[in-house]
């Protein structure tokens, strides 16, 4: 278990030092310099900004630098709000973020697994086919269009919920059902199928050849098995949810990272891209690594030692 | 009973009678098409795909307006029977706006489907055909391109390269090909160890004779369906870009633009925003019924 | 000798795109207590589906019980409810299944599976189970058994996996037990050990089997009787000796000359039986195995065949058992092979008028 979860954390680095250097070199070559939007600067007082941001120094040497101080978790300062660094971004906005994403991923994770066991009972019945029209619909409809809907309709013109910004707990609803309308569409499909599957198999008409009655089957024998390719979608459904927010937040104005990054996106705040996109990237691939661990522990055809799958 | 003597001759086999009365094979595509038709579901996405498209040729010739002429007395105007869909703050018709959006989108979606179809039928075939170390190093590389994260490297990308329509049809088959070529490279695999294509092979028949001839149409199937749910995913992405401030420049109007202007103005001019958020809706619903219609009818699991 | 199972012109069938498939068409079969008979047929002759019928584990729909009747110990099955049903699956008829790979589940320890049927038809408390769950597999040759319980699927071989199988399908000492093609996915010799395993087991249980195979040298070795099936129907019903000795129908004598056998020493050939069964959707007019009989005869092509009856056991639906057939020779790796047997009535009598 330990080397196994080492090899992985390995593979994790080398991930995110390739995502590192790509962030770099790619904020290099992006067209104009930090600079150009704001108004023409005297050429001295430009060098001077670019020396005090190390950005007269040869590109090794900055990329060096910047290697150097993500690994002492040092982002920089901000390019266009002088007095702030990324770091202090990341740790104003993550964890509003973090509650509204945890919020979506319930959500999502509850609705989803509840339609899709149900239409996979319901096989062909009118529950299925109402299931299943509910998560095309889901996967259809855009998050941040799911958003402005319900936001004019609940909150402007029925003023349920309140319209926007990050306070009470009725002010998180909103924005976190938006967010988690399309993973709860994809874990319903999935949860469907794998159910469906796992139904036809041998095993299930062992089970039922015991004497054992649906409600048992059902539980004891098909979930838990179907859950199985669900758990692997966590992944996804984290990216999903992260980036889902960029826009949810902007809509719902929550001062949290997402919103953020997409304003320094507009702004071309290049540190601040780089920064937040490094930041994310751990947090995915961190909760890539903690999917498998999890999926190791409930499947024990997995022997996390080889990661193979036994016969 | 009484049964006449003469009944009881001897006879024999009929096997190739025993042949004939057996079902009657239908063709697979006709057969495709038959269980397609019979999915509602799937019929109803295809009735909308087709009105969508249909409008997305001819509506901007439907009113005298024109997508991108502003009109600033006209500002802001709501949905009435001179301007169908209203107006925005430019006073631009969203009628003419909107179905300019659609042609963008299909555009883009159509765009995207086929680059990665290009290039996911060229790595996956070559990759599945050479096999060894050819296959390892071209699918270790699709690995790796494959664990970053989507959207954010389209997003860097867009920042990178700067806005346009070109940019953003790059940035999201820079990695969306890779679906495409493992599924064809998975076809490759299966097909080639199979026998048609071994005797094919030692009748002296050329490598890409024998592609052109056996892997590729056996591939139509799931390719056909890879395709179809591509391009909700492009129209998507391109909405999501441009709703983030990083989507195609004005006057182009794509749906992604359009909602995103209409935002600010959702409490007091909601049509600005509605019209093309329920039109991205209905297109990446259509194109996803009928994805899944199609994966369905082409599953032969599933034929009863 | 009292009849545990009596299967009554059972018909079944499934509803699809194609049509209905007419799976098991008037089949009729009795066992006694402690008795085996044998399943035999080509694939998709319906032995999965009539076997599978008396339990009623055939998913419905799209399958359905068109007719007939299943009177397990006098009782009709047919018309009982799932409820119902709970109380006579694994308790009174259990099953096992081909293929030891796929039948038990992979994320479940063996020990709870075998304990599930306990607990639930034995009222046996979680402890007393798993007690019983070791005894089982002890009695089923499973080296360690208190290891091997905390053990999941992945982690037993083939045949360790149909021997705990087995444990499931004796936890609570069926009356009944269904073997569908048990020792199929395994190799020879482990087949040996399960076919012995299962032979003991019954004179120890004193249970009937209803034993299903494609491989009629298995037949030899396990059965009382044996049911040649085809096409949803039984052509063919008698003792293992008669069926061996003295088959009747053209298509047993194919099954027979298809069978490697160690006194077939001749080398006569094997023959295989040409053609593939018919569509069961619509089945032929006539006998459905006509077109594929070297042996048919014009009726064959128009009129279904009745049931004759050769002896107090033995019965074969073949229009050459009418009195104005021709005498026609069996193969020579079947003729070999036959023999007088004193049972045989002189000339065979017609059980039941052909439809
Ligand atoms: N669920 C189902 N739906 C439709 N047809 C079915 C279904 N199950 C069985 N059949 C049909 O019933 C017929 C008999 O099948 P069955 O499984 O009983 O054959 P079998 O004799 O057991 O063959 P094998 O030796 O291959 O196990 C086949 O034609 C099969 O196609
Ligand atoms: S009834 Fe006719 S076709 Fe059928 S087995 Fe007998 S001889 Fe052959
Ligand atoms: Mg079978």
């Amino acid at each position: 278990m330990a080397k196994y979860i080492g090899k992985r954390l390995l593979y994790m680095l080398i991930s995110l030092w390739l995502i590192i250097t790509a962030t770099f070199f790619f904020m290099r070559i992006a067209p104009g310099n930090p600079f150009t939007s704001e108004k023409q600067l005297p050429p001295e007082i430009e060098a001077n900004l670019n020396a005090h941001y190390g950005l007269d120094k040869p590109w090794y040497a900055q990329y060096g630098d910047y290697l150097l101080k993500v690994v002492k978790w040092d982002f920089g300062p901000s390019f266009k709000y002088k007095s702030q660094t990324v770091n202090d971004l990341i740790s104003e906005g993550f964890p509003v973020s973090f509650i509204l994403g945890m919020e979506a991923i319930l959500l999502a994770v509850a609705f989803g697994l509840i339609l899709g066991i149900i239409a996979a009972l319901k096989h062909n019945k009118w529950q299925d086919y109402t299931a299943m029209i509910i998560a095309v619909a889901g996967i259809s409809v855009p998050s941040f269009i799911m958003a402005t809907f319900l936001q004019y309709f609940l909150a402007i013109k029925m003023g349920i919920f309140p319209v926007a910004r990050f306070e009470t707990f009725m002010h998180t609803v909103l924005p976190a059902l938006a967010l988690a309308s399309t993973p709860m569409a994809f874990i319903a499909r999935l949860t469907r199928s794998s159910m469906l599957e796992v139904m036809s198999n041998d095993y299930i008409k062992t089970a039922k050849a015991k004497g054992l009655s649906q409600g048992v089957i059902t539980v004891k024998h098909a979930i838990r098995n179907a859950l199985l390719p669900v758990v692997t979608y966590m992944g996804p459904l984290t990216a999903g949810i992260l980036t889902g927010s960029f826009v949810i937040e902007r809509i719902f104005g929550i001062p949290g990272l997402g919103a953020h990054f997409v304003t320094s996106i507009t702004n071309r705040d290049y540190t601040v891209i780089m920064g937040v996109t490094v930041f994310y990237s751990i947090i995915l691939l961190a909760s890539i690594l903690l999917v498998d661990i999890a999926y190791g522990i409930i499947d024990p055809r997995i022997k996390l030692a080889g990661g193979k799958k036994g016969e | 009973m009484q049964i006449s003597k003469d009944k009881f001759q001897l006879v024999g086999t009929k096997i190739s009678e025993a042949e004939k009365i057996s079902k009657p094979s239908l063709s697979f595509w006709k057969d495709v098409f038959i269980r397609f038709r019979k999915n509602k579901l799937a019929m109803f996405g295809l009735v909308l795909l087709a009105i969508l498209i249909f409008m997305a040729i001819f509506g901007p010739y439907m009113t005298e307006y024109d997508y991108a002429t502003n009109d600033l007395t006209n500002k802001n105007q709501a949905p009435s029977s001179e301007h169908w869909f209203g107006t925005d703050d430019l006073g631009r018709d969203v009628f003419a706006r909107t179905w300019e959006g659609a042609r963008i989108s299909i555009f883009i979606g159509v765009a995207a489907a086929l680059i990665d179809l290009f290039i996911g039928v060229l790595w996956g075939g070559i990759s599945g055909y050479k096999g060894g170390r050819t296959d390892e190093m071209m699918m270790r590389f699709a690995d790796v391109l494959y664990g970053v994260p989507y959207l954010l490297l389209v997003i860097l990308l867009m920042v990178v390269l700067g806005q346009g329509l070109g940019t953003m049809i790059l940035a999201m088959t820079i990695t969306g090909w890779i679906n495409m070529a493992r599924i064809v490279r998975g076809q490759v695999l299966s097909l080639k160890s199979q026998e048609y294509v071994l005797a094919s092979k030692t009748l002296g028949a050329n490598t890409s004779r024998i592609m052109a001839k056996h892997l590729i149409p056996n591939s139509m199937a799931p390719i056909l369906v890879t395709m179809t749910l591509t391009i909700p995913n492009a129209i998507f992405t391109e909405a999501f870009l441009s709703f983030i401030g990083l989507g195609l420049t004005p006057p182009l109007a794509s749906w992604g633009t359009m909602a995103n202007d209409g935002l600010p103005a959702i409490r007091y001019y909601p049509w600005r925003l509605f019209f093309p958020a329920i039109f991205i809706s209905l297109t990446i619903f259509a194109f996803n019924v009928v994805g899944d219609g199609l994966r369905d009818a082409l599953d032969p699991r599933l034929r009863k | 000798m009292e009849k545990i199972l009596e299967v009554k012109d059972l018909e079944v069938s499934f509803q699809t795109y194609g049509g209905s498939v007419k799976a098991v068409r008037g089949v009729s079969f009795d066992l006694h207590k402690g008795e085996t008979l044998a399943i035999v047929g080509e694939s998709g002759s319906g032995k999965s589906v009539t076997s599978q019928t008396i339990m009623k584990l055939i998913p419905m729909p799209p399958g359905k019980i068109t007719g007939g009747q299943i009177l397990f110990n006098g009782d009709d099955i047919v018309p009982k409810t799932e409820k119902q049903m709970e109380k006579i699956r694994g308790k009174e008829i259990s099953m096992i299944f081909q293929d030891p790979m796929t039948s038990l589940n992979p994320t479940m320890k063996i020990g709870t599976q075998i304990m599930e049927g306990l607990i639930k038809h034995q009222n046996m408390s979680k402890q007393a189970a798993k007690t019983r769950a070791v005894e089982l597999l002890n009695l089923v040759g499973i080296p360690m058994p208190e290891r091997r319980v905390n053990q999941y699927p992945h982690e037993f071989s083939g045949g360790m996996r149909q021997r705990a199988m087995i444990a499931i399908a004796l936890a609570a000492n069926p009356k009944l037990l269904i073997a569908d093609e048990p020792t199929t996915a395994l190799d020879v010799t482990i087949q040996a050990q399960i076919l012995d395993l299962m032979k003991d087991l019954q004179s120890k249980m004193d249970t009937s089997i209803i034993f299903i195979t494609h491989d009629l040298g298995v037949v030899a070795n396990v059965a009382d009787r044996v049911a040649v099936m085809y096409a949803g129907q039984i052509v063919e019903m008698g003792t293992v000796d008669e069926i061996f000795y003295d088959p009747r129908h053209p298509y047993t004598w194919g099954l027979l000359a298809s069978m490697p056998s160690l006194d077939n020493d001749n080398k006569a050939e094997l023959a295989a039986i040409p053609g593939t069964p018919p569509d069961l959707t619509n089945p032929p007019k006539g006998d459905a195995f006509a077109a594929r009989n070297q042996y048919a005869l014009a009726i064959d092509f128009e009129e279904e065949p009745p049931m004759y009856q050769i002896s107090e056991t033995h019965f074969a639906k073949t229009w050459l058992l009418h009195p104005d057939a021709p005498k026609v020779e069996p193969p020579e790796a079947v003729k070999n092979r036959m023999r007088q047997l004193s049972s045989t009535f002189d000339q065979a009598v017609l059980v039941k008028e052909g439809k």
